[in-house]
This record gives C-alpha cells, structure tokens and sequence, in this order.
C-alpha cells in the first residue's frame, strides 16, 4: 500500500538521556505509537498515530517524552489551512465523512471571554461568603404564577401544590454523557459525585445501567430519537426525564456510537446487538411537529404521574427564541439548550465545526423572548456549551440561565486532554472508551473525588464572585444583566446580549 | 425623559415615619423637626414627605401630583388626564419661596375620577400614571393615591417641607426621606418618596437585585422607567400585596426571606410556606442593603434586608407607632417611649389605623 500522504499531527521527541526503556508509554499507548525494540534496547515512535492525548507524557516516570504539534513545512496559505488539507487528503484516501469528538475547536467568538462582572463599592456594601451565608440553591421546573394561600389560619396555609421540582445545592449539573460513550467507570464517578454534590448527572441516551438505579434520585434520564434503553422502570427510577431533540455538537442529526464501543455490557443497556453501531435517527420518528413533542412530553408525564419534571434539550440554532418558546408551550418544565461549542462523544467534523450558534447569543435571546412572552415562569432553562470555570457559569445565570450543564470541563477533570478521538474507542484515559484495558485506569473513587472538588472550588469562587456583588442568593442574580458589562463587542451583539458596554453606570 | 434621568442612582439615606393608629391628624411640623434630626444623613440633593388623610375633602378622588420640567408638557398631559378623567378639582400646589430650594418645577395637583366603569379602577390609574410618565416628555406624575400625597424635591428634607408648607397640612401617617445620592444628578422626580396609587415607598439602601427585580416586573406589565431601585419596590409591594393577595406582615417572606438553611429548620407549614414563596417568588427577592418604610392607606409598614445592612428601629408611644433611622429622630418628637426595638434582618413591623398599637408585644413578624 502507498504511503499515505496524512502527515503526523504531533511530533514526538524522547529524551534519549533520560529514557530508561521502562516501556510505560507502549503500555499506555492504545494508539501503538510506541514500540520497544528488545534488541536494540529502545524505545521507537510511529509518529502518524499519535492523537495528541499526552497520556504516555504525564506518565513517563523519568520526563523523557514531549509530544508538541508537529509544524509543517507547507507554504503559508490563508485561505488553505494545514486542517483543510489534512481533511481533504483523509477524505480522499478513506470516501467517508469525517468523525471528530468534543466540542467544536474553531474561533468563533466566545462571549464570556468578552463580559465582566460588577462588584460592590461603598454604596453597596460586598458580602463576605466566609462570615455571611451565600445561596446556591437552585430549583428546576416550572414555577406557578402566583401561589394560593389559606390566610385563615394562625399561621398562612399554602394550597397551591408546586409543580415537580429539581432541587440543586449548585446550579450546576453534569451533562448528558451516555453510558457507551463514556465508560462504566466515568458513569459511576458522575453518578456519585452528583449524589455528594446534590445535584444531578444526565444519562445521556445510552439507557441506564442496573448498577445506578439506586441513584436515581440524582439522575436525570435521556429520552432520543434512538430510544435507547428506555423502558417504564428507566423513566420511573429517575428523578426528571429529558426529551434530547438536538445536541449543540451536532444539531440536526442524531447520536453517534461507534460499534467499537458497543461492549456486551453496553448492549445489554441499550438493547442493541453488541459491535453494531448505535445511530439515533435525525429526528425522533413520532416527533414530526411541535404538536406531536406536547404529545410524547405527556406522554412521559403520564407514564411518571406527573411526578417529575420533564426537560427538552435543543440545540442552539438560529431559530431558538421561538423555538424554546414552543417547547415550554407544549408543555416542558426545563428547557435545555445545547450552544455550538457543545461536546460530542462523535459527531461528523464538518457539523460540528459549523452547525449552531454560541449559547451565549441563544440564552439571551431565549431568556428575553420568554420574558415579553410572559412565560419565563413556566419553565427553567438549562445551558450547556463551552462551559469553562465558575466566571462562565456566573456569567451564564446573569445572563438568564437558572443553570448550566458541564460536560467537557467534568471530563477534563476526569483526566480528559481533549485529544478530540473519543469516536475510537481508543481513550488513554479510561474515558471514552470501553476497552477493559483502558476503562480501569479511571478509579471511579477518584474520579468522583476529583468531580467533587471541582464542583466545592467552582462553588466556592461564585459565592466570592456573589459576594462582591452585594448578592447573597444566586435567585438575585439570575437574568440579572445589570451585573455585566461587554468589552470590545459590536453594538448589535451587545443588543442581543442585552448587556451594556463597560464604562456605562446603570 | 432627559439624559440625567437615565440613570438610576444609588444612594444612602434617612427615613422616618409617624403612624397615629387612632387616626388622629397632625400637621406636617413634628415630621419635619424629625427628618432634621437625621441631616448628616442626607446631602440636600433629595428630599421628600408623604402624608397620609391630607385630602378628606376629596378623599373618594384620585390625587395626582404631577411635575411638570416645562409648561408645554401640560396641555398635552391634560389632555390625556380629560380623555380619561373628569378632573374634580385642579390647582398648583402651594408653595414657599425660600433660599434654600431654588430651580423647581411646576407643580400642580389635580383630583380625578374615572369617567368610564372598569372591573378594576386602580389598574387603569396605574396604566395612565405609566402613560404619562414614560410618552410625555416633562411630565411626571409622583403622586396618584386617594387621600394622600406625596411632596418632593431636590434639597435637605426639611427645606422641602417648609418650601411645600407642610406645616399647613394634617396627616394620620407622615413618612419623611432624606436623600444622599451618589452622584450629583438632582431631578425632583427621583427624589423620594416613590409613589403608586397609595402606595408610598422611602428607602434608604441600594437594591443590587435591580436588573432581575425589574425584568421579573415586566411579567407582570409593570414597566420601571424611574430607574430608581425604590420605583422597584413600590411595585412589587404592588404587585404581591394587590394582585396576588400576600398579606403585609408576610412581604418578608418574599422580600426579604430567611435562608434555605433557616427554612430547613423550620416546623410545617411554615417550612412549606416559605419554601414554596422562595421558589415561585425568586425574581421578587430583594438583595443588597436597603431599610424601607411603605405607606399604605390606613398604614405604613417597615422591613430591612435579609442580613441588615441598614439600620431601623421601630418605636411605640400610646397609640403613635414610629419608625425611623436613628432612634435619635424618633426621641426629638417623643422623647419618652413605651418601647423601642430594631427591626431585625428581613422582619416586617407594620401598623393600621383602627388596630391597637401593638406596642411590640404581640407582632406579626416574618422571621421565626
């Protein structure tokens, strides 16, 4: 076979001073770029097989490896990027369409990046979050108008019985990542640090394990076009039921699991023969108008007593302000909305990379449309998308959302170095994958630890950020835009954003 | 609406407020020698009086108090009060010339009626005072209760009420405010008091839950084009107490509520209570550092934030219940007192005309 003309993303130098041929990074590499050569007594790397994942790099005992991105000695073109050509050549050597992970990697404007956050000066004094207690408490669903109340009694009697609430101790939630795409062992972290959080882990649309039933009452369960695993005790053990109809990584198709994925564990969750590839179709096949989503978002109420709340997860398009609008008309207590910048387990490059719009934009538009429609109320909203520290997920709730999905930055935190390969199986870190092998190097104990503090060190540093905003309850800031100010954006997409430029007082 | 009064403007202040729960009427003198007590707390850009059964002659009309920036905003904001309202009574409000306040608007008072039957009165009063105030370029209407006024100014309070004579009035509820803005815009508009309908609000504290507050409003029609924080709070306490039936000694509960943790102690139905207010109500919750005294007819009530940043004492002498900033402005008119106490983080003290003064014994208290 001829030479294939990809050329090798990543350059890989050793150390040959410091390796002492241990034969770690052959062992870690499921990629095979390390070879050990008894004879000789080296170590040898195929370059073109290396993704990048830096895991034999962190685990080289002696620090002898460096993997960097290999420069290319292609002529400098603006318009035809090394991305562009190593695509075009993949494609004409394979005919396929391209597979990638995670969220999308291009530059598009990211809006955090370009709004700040107020903070209290004498007028108003800051509140100290280590003397002075600071709310985090977060409830998903709809909300009543107003509330009946018995003032006939010695002490008033609330008659009105609240629809079915969420209850957060962070407004933050792990994302929907199924079981399949991630490993048991990454689900199992997901699961428990949502129960020692106190809050919730999306299942994704990969059904649910019989090992976590018993933390039902931190799972929130997935419903897709795919159907996946969805059965009467899968929607009753839950605590709320998501309707996915797109995912921001990949709006407009359905999920992607590669059959390499598809383990005999997996397959007896999802009810697919094992190795077959897992493809939700596009649309949900009973969902065709906005008529028949009311109809199956009853139809999931029925079948949990109207006991939970019911979510719809869209993506953000560019429709989204009327869309979301409908979904809480047809009768969705959280409406979830998925931003460009979403993550994926597998999604074609090409959607990925240029499908959706910045949740950012989506959030304010939607927060706003609802709010001059009168039914912000009816339903919470949900975010998710590019996600990266606790100033995005404050800059999120001023911005209207009542919470935030994380996915990827849970994942980092899992040992994730966004090598963007997860459609192969083929994860280093345990992760993404379903290989024996791999899978056990997550410790679940750990992973939830690690989940743990990360969700303690976000709360910790928006109940700072609160603090300085004389803001002692997160209910306060939510949809709160006085709180922020844009720097170097355009006057429409301050418009959008319903946020003015920093220098303006209030 | 002029540039300067585009911006909404924090400030620290000093209120105070005088409830004769036997109804008796005094005049405006004993407010005045009050709010004076307090001067260091304001900074003679704003003061404001509101006095309550000031109008028993036209007590079954609606009294508005309209300022006007310029004459030409009158014919046109008559017009809109005459397609309206037959117009009872009309005639500028009187006043002192004195040194201190200078630069005043024309104003004027007029006392109105209806003139079509609606299902609810009040509501179309609140549409036309939000018509006039945000379509008519110059014209503000800061007062349009029944019985009732509202009298404000840019200067030291006490100035404000000798330019409006207030001594020359006789109420059963007087609330005084004094202003210390923190910045030098002075609009006699966005002094306090703030009013709607009866309501009257005086605050001393800056809401930082503003934005929310006034968007969460906005669902409910109430468009806040004061941009000041106390037009907020005048119309939730509109909104929770007239439409949606919250009595006045539980506002707390949604203004100011206690924390989750307290909540979670809580025995039922209190704890059910609570919580279902906190969930339903969030966007009404009111963070920051503020004390505030509201009006009512027949009334007036006081609550500070969720973790006191701001000071309230409130005080009982016989039938006269008094609240105020400093207990040093309530000693200046009633130097003996049957009881005096703060108010606590996030507690509602309130009395009514027609109720014994309840002397502190036996409140209705938001907090457990």
């Amino acid at each position: 076979m001829a030479k294939s003309l990809l050329f090798p993303e990543f350059k890989i130098e050793r150390d040959s001073n410091r390796c002492i041929s241990c034969q770690v990074c052959v062992r870690q590499c499921a990629n095979d770029v390390h070879t050990y050569d008894q004879e000789d007594d080296t170590v040898t790397s195929k370059e073109e097989q290396c993704v990048g994942c830096q895991r034999c790099v962190t685990l080289c005992p002696t620090n002898a490896l460096q993997v960097d991105t290999k420069k290319t000695g292609f002529r400098p073109n603006a318009s035809w990027s090394i991305q562009h050509l190593r695509n075009l050549y993949k494609q004409s050597e394979t005919g396929g369409v391209l597979l990638t992970g995670m969220g999308c990697d291009q530059p598009y404007r990211i809006y955090w990046d370009h709004l700040l956050l107020n903070a209290s000066q004498v007028t108003n004094p800051s509140i100290d979050p280590l003397r002075e207690p600071i709310e985090l408490k977060t409830f998903l669903g709809a909300k009543e108008e107003m509330l009946d109340i018995d003032w006939n009694h010695d002490f008033p009697v609330v008659k009105t019985k609240l629809a079915p609430q969420l209850e957060l101790n962070l407004p933050i939630v792990f994302s929907a990542m199924s079981y399949g795409s991630i490993s048991y062992n990454a689900f199992r972290s997901f699961v428990e640090a949502a129960r020692e959080v106190g809050t919730y882990c999306n299942s994704g649309e990969g059904g649910l394990h019989p090992d976590f039933y018993p933390y039902g009452n931190n799972i929130i369960v997935q419903v897709a076009s795919g159907r996946f695993g969805v059965h009467r005790d899968y929607l009753q053990v839950a605590s709320a039921v998501e309707i996915k109809i797109g995912q921001g990584a990949k709006p407009g198709i359905g999920g992607h699991l590669p059959g390499e994925k598809v383990s005999s564990d997996v397959s007896r969750t999802r009810k697919i023969p094992e190795g077959s590839d897992a493809i939700s179709p596009a649309p949900h096949h009973d969902i065709y108008s906005i008529e028949d989503l009311q109809r199956l978002i009853y139809a999931i109420k029925e079948s949990i007593h109207y006991e939970k709340p019911v979510s719809v997860k869209i993506a953000a398009v560019h429709n989204v302000a009327p869309i979301a609008s409908g979904v809480i008309r047809a009768g969705a207590d959280i409406v979830a909305i998925d931003g460009i910048r979403g993550g994926t387990g597998a999604a074609p490059l090409v959607i990925r990379d240029n499908v959706g719009i910045p949740i950012e934009l989506a959030l304010a538009q939607v927060d706003e449309r609802l709010r001059q429609e009168g039914i912000r109320h009816r339903a919470s909203l949900v975010i998710a998308g590019g996600i990266r520290s606790s100033a995005d997920v404050i800059k999120a709730i001023a911005l209207g959302a009542d919470a935030v999905y994380i996915g990827t930055s849970a994942l980092v935190a899992l040992g994730c170095h966004l090598c963007q390969k997860c459609y192969t199986g083929k994860c280093n870190w345990g992760i993404a994958t379903q290989d024996p092998y791999l899978t056990k190097r997550l410790n679940p104990n750990i992973g939830k630890r690690h989940l743990v503090n990360l969700m303690r060190a976000w709360a910790f540093e928006i109940k700072e950020m609160l603090g300085g905003m004389g803001v002692n309850s997160i209910q306060s800031l939510r949809g709160n835009k006085e709180h922020l100010r844009a720097v170097g954006l355009t006057r429409e997409e301050m418009q959008i954003l319903g946020v003015k430029p920093a220098g303006e007082g209030w | 609406m002029r540039e300067d009064q585009q911006y909404r403007i924090p400030s620290g202040c000093a209120v105070v407020g005088i409830l004769n729960q036997d109804g008796t009427r005094i005049s405006g003198e004993s407010i005045i020698r009050s709010i004076a007590v307090m001067h260091e707390r304001s900074n003679g850009l704003g003061g404001g009086f509101v006095g309550y059964g000031i109008y028993p002659q036209y007590a079954d009309y609606y009294a508005f108090h309209i300022l006007y920036d310029h004459r030409q905003a009158v014919p046109v904001t008559e017009d809109i009060l005459r397609k309206e309202c037959d117009i009872v009574f009309e005639e500028d409000i009187p006043f002192l010339e004195t040194r201190e306040v200078y630069n005043h608007p024309y104003l004027k008072r007029y006392f109105l009626r209806i003139k079509r039957e609606f299902p609810n009165e009040d509501d179309e009063i609140v549409r036309l005072v939000m018509k006039i105030n945000s379509s008519i370029d110059g014209a503000y209407v800061i007062s349009s209760g029944k019985n009732m006024g509202i009298f404000k100014g840019v200067g030291y309070p006490e100035d404000i009420g000798r330019f409006f004579r207030l001594d020359e009035y006789e109420a059963y509820c007087w609330i005084s405010h004094g202003r210390f803005p923190t910045n030098s815009v002075g609009w006699w508009g966005g002094a306090h008091p703030f009013g709607l309908l009866s309501w009257s609000v005086v605050h001393n504290g800056e809401i930082s839950s503003y934005g929310i507050n006034r968007r969460y409003l906005q669902n409910f029609d109430y468009i806040c084009n004061l941009q000041t924080d106390t037009e907020v709070i005048a119309y939730l306490v509109d909104l929770l107490v007239r439409k949606h039936g919250i009595r006045i000694p539980y506002l707390g509960a949604v203004l100011a509520s206690p924390f989750w943790h307290e909540i979670e102690c809580m025995p039922e139905p209190g704890k059910t209570f609570y919580r279902s207010l906190r969930i339903i109500y969030g966007g009404a919750l009111l963070n920051g550092p503020f004390s505030i005294i509201v009006g009512f007819d027949g009334g007036m009530f006081g609550l500070v934030d969720r973790i006191k940043l701001r000071p309230m004492i409130a005080a009982w002498k016989e039938e006269t219940f008094y609240l105020a900033s400093e207990e040093s402005a309530i000693r200046e008119i009633a130097p003996d007192l049957d009881l005096i106490r703060p108010l606590r983080a996030g507690e509602v003290i309130s009395g009514q005309v027609g109720e014994r003064a309840h002397h502190g014994q036996k409140l209705t208290v938001s907090r457990v």
